[in-house]
């Protein structure tokens, strides 16, 4: 033990005589954990948000397809879905998008519905004629209760509604895009068949019987789609775990480089560090000493650069909202939000870094660490 | 294919070893061609010179196997999520059975290289390296094992489908009938808990025993006893102790110990049960070593060390797992 703490000091010693050479490594080596970690933060928060955004979705949305697409689903699906055994509550949900011309973002207008969890800050929920906000949209527009909000679409489809509640959400898309109307006003404004909604909200009482009720309804009523919540946090889980990895395979070659950089960084000894394995071999150090005394190197150098990466992704990525990729990660073009990615680390992002860049670095350092402490020290001194 | 962080991590990580091992054997091969620890030609001198680069890369694949068994369990618990019926790590194994096999493997895998090392650092504390062509052997004989277990999780990975939205319907009515369950079921409780702490009582004298013996026998069956205590430690994790760190009567999962939520205790259970089956084992295999003199005093003292931190290891495991037995405020009808 005693052994490898002298062995250490002597490293770092030995880096600090070569202050340059190791910078230049330090400064590469930290800049590509820095890329890597803000893809691994930066698509972890963003996962979590979706996961946020759906935590407290119904366990089951029922919509319509035409020609494949999204249609309004007639309301008398309703009470065929109600009379199956299981189903607790069947509501029709009234939504659609709006796009606001003044703040140059897409709204959510929804009815209000009875499940909805939002935590109102102050008000009430709207009655017909008046609306509630999220927290985002309110400061967007600089609204105060019972100021009026202006929305229009065509000139039959305009309404002039009083802001009656500000509320927040848990998650940010939600607190940011969110506007809820009452239910004749979402029919009016968006001109929607009466008879029809945008999809249907089905409340299960047991949870293992999710599936089995969405079996049914898809073979009742065929022109419907189903979708349940796990599928729908599967498939954006998946939509993010794609798109870090296509990021991180984009990344690859980068780190190939960093790694060949690495390789030839170790190999390239030069006549003074030749000099100095060769004068510690003749005073009596051993081959297993000089790997030692590598491996020491390489440790050093490959964690101080690797906290520093972390510590430099975590800042670009929580204090800077991960600039550099947002517009890769994301995905989505407008979103109106300004999105704050809230501030988590998991071990496991920390892990698969250190596997992406540590675990190769210093294997790409055994061969020439090796090729330098097999030197004879006699030849080494001659030359 | 998921292309997901972990699997790339890991991806590198085994296409990285499998190299490594595969070039250490081929340096190896030509050290048992060619060695002749009495010879002082240049050749013998560029062989010893290699037997440093061999041990450097296997100490970097044991390294490389332990952690990456760690990753890959964790691996699988973050995936978990994509598969219909998946809770944890085991209803991802379930989803593609190769799954199960890699992870034998790569226990394996973990204690033969680890075995590799110790045999390594015996020979390198004798003067003639009496053991050189028994570890380029035994390297031989790792390697594929390195190479397979490298397959299977590439395969493994590659064959996995995620179970996600399709532009007509949900995907659970395609693939219903191949639901995975997400927990393993139990031994009876009561029977193995006697199981586990009679072979726990019968392991830590034969340990003592044998470090203050100087019996060979007795060696051979601590290593024996110690083999059979590493399965019924894992047996007992899935029967009962698992269910004392849940404070859950169904939830024998052998993974879910690992998660932040029950503080990694899972980390501390396997690696000191890990610790303390290996060294106990690794003790009996060196035994016969003892025949060769110029290792008799290494191999003596390198067994006494051993058994002590065996020793060590298997009670900190005993403890960790008593614990929430003893303390907890869950009780289970037995």
């Amino acid at each position: 033990m005693k052994k490898h703490y002298r062995i250490l000091e002597y490293a770092l010693s030995s880096l600090l005589r070569r202050k340059y050479k190791n910078l230049a490594l330090f400064f590469i080596y930290t800049l590509i954990v820095c890329l890597l970690s803000s893809v691994m933060f930066l698509t972890h928060s963003l996962k979590q948000e979706a996961i946020n955004v759906f935590i407290d979705a119904p366990e089951l949305i029922v919509q319509r397809l035409l020609g494949g697409r999204h249609d309004l689903i007639p309301l008398s699906y309703v009470d065929t879905i109600k009379s199956f055994p299981g189903v607790a509550t069947v509501t029709p949900r009234f939504w659609g998008y709006y796009y606001d011309s003044l703040t140059g973002g897409n709204y959510t207008v929804m009815a209000l519905t009875s499940n909805a969890s939002l935590n109102l800050i102050t008000g009430r929920m709207p009655e017909e004629g008046e609306c509630a906000v999220g927290k985002g949209v309110a400061q967007a527009r600089q609204l105060d209760i019972n100021d009026a909000l202006f929305f229009t679409l065509a000139s039959e489809q305009k309404l002039m509604l009083k802001v009656v509640g500000i509320f927040t959400a848990n998650s940010s898309v939600l607190t940011n895009d969110l506007v809820i109307f009452d239910k004749n006003d979402v029919i009016r404004f968006f001109a929607l068949d009466k008879a029809k909604a945008t999809d249907l909200m089905v409340k299960i009482n047991n949870e293992s019987e999710i599936a089995t009720v969405a079996n049914k309804i898809k073979r009742t009523l065929p022109d419907t789609r189903p979708i349940t919540r796990s599928e729908i946090l599967r498939t954006y889980e998946n939509v993010f775990n794609w798109r870090g990895g296509m990021a991180l395979v984009l990344f690859c070659g980068a780190l190939l480089a960093f790694f060949i950089f690495a390789w030839d960084k170790a190999t390239g000894l030069s006549a003074e560090e030749r000099q100095e394995i060769g004068i510690l071999k003749a005073i009596g150090w051993e081959t297993s000493d000089v790997l030692t005394l590598k491996f020491w190197e390489s440790t050093v150098i490959s964690f101080t650069s690797f906290l520093t990466g972390v510590i430099l992704g975590y800042i670009h990525v929580f204090e800077f909202g991960g600039t550099i990729f947002v517009p890769i990660l994301k995905g989505w073009s407008i979103l109106f939000p300004p999105f704050d990615p809230m501030p988590y680390i998991d071990l496991y992002q920390i892990v698969v870094i250190f596997f992406l860049t540590v675990v190769p670095y210093l294997a790409s350092t055994i061969i020439p660490s090796w090729k330098a402490a097999i030197a004879d020290p006699d030849t080494i001194m001659r030359t | 294919m998921i292309l997901h962080p972990g699997i790339l991590a890991l991806f590198i990580g085994e296409g990285l070893v499998i190299a490594m091992s595969l070039y250490a054997s081929l340096l190896g091969v030509e050290v048992l061609r060619r060695w002749d620890i009495n010879s002082s030609s240049e050749e013998q001198l560029r062989l010893e010179r290699r037997t440093y680069l061999i041990s450097t890369l296997m100490m970097y694949v044991m390294f490389y196997e332990v952690l990456s068994l760690f990753l890959y369990i964790y691996t699988l618990d973050s995936i978990h999520v994509i598969f219909v019926g998946a809770m944890c790590a085991t209803g991802t194994l379930n989803a593609n059975d190769i799954g199960w096999y890699a992870l034998y493997i790569k226990i394996i895998v973990f204690f033969l290289s680890s075995s590799w090392i110790a045999i390594n650092y015996l020979d390198n504390s004798a003067e003639d390296y009496p053991l050189v062509r028994a570890k380029y052997k035994l390297l031989l004989l790792i390697t594929p094992f390195i190479v397979f277990c490298g397959f299977l999780l590439v395969k493994y990975f590659l064959g996995l489908k995620p179970d996600i939205i399709t532009s007509c319907c949900g995907s659970l009515f395609s693939d219903e009938s191949k639901k995975v369950s997400g927990s393993l079921a139990g031994l009876p409780i009561k029977a193995m808990m006697v199981t586990f702490y009679a072979s726990a009582t019968l392991l830590l004298p034969l340990i003592v025993l044998s470090i203050t013996l100087r019996n060979s026998f007795l060696k051979y069956l601590t290593a024996v006893n110690s083999f059979a205590f590493f399965f019924i430690s894992m047996l007992s994790i899935i029967s009962f102790i698992s269910i004392y760190f849940y404070e859950l009567p169904m939830h024998h999962c052998p993974f879910d110990i690992l998660q932040d939520t029950y503080g990694y205790v899972g980390y501390p259970l396997y690696s000191t049960l890990f610790t303390g089956v290996f060294f106990s084992l690794i003790s009996g295999i060196v035994e016969p070593l003892k025949k060769i003199q110029s290792l008799t005093k290494t191999v003596e003292r390198a067994q006494k060390m051993w058994l002590a931190i065996s020793a060590i290891g298997i009670i900190a495991f005993v403890t960790i797992s008593t614990w929430p037995i003893i303390f907890s405020s869950f009780k289970v009808d037995m």
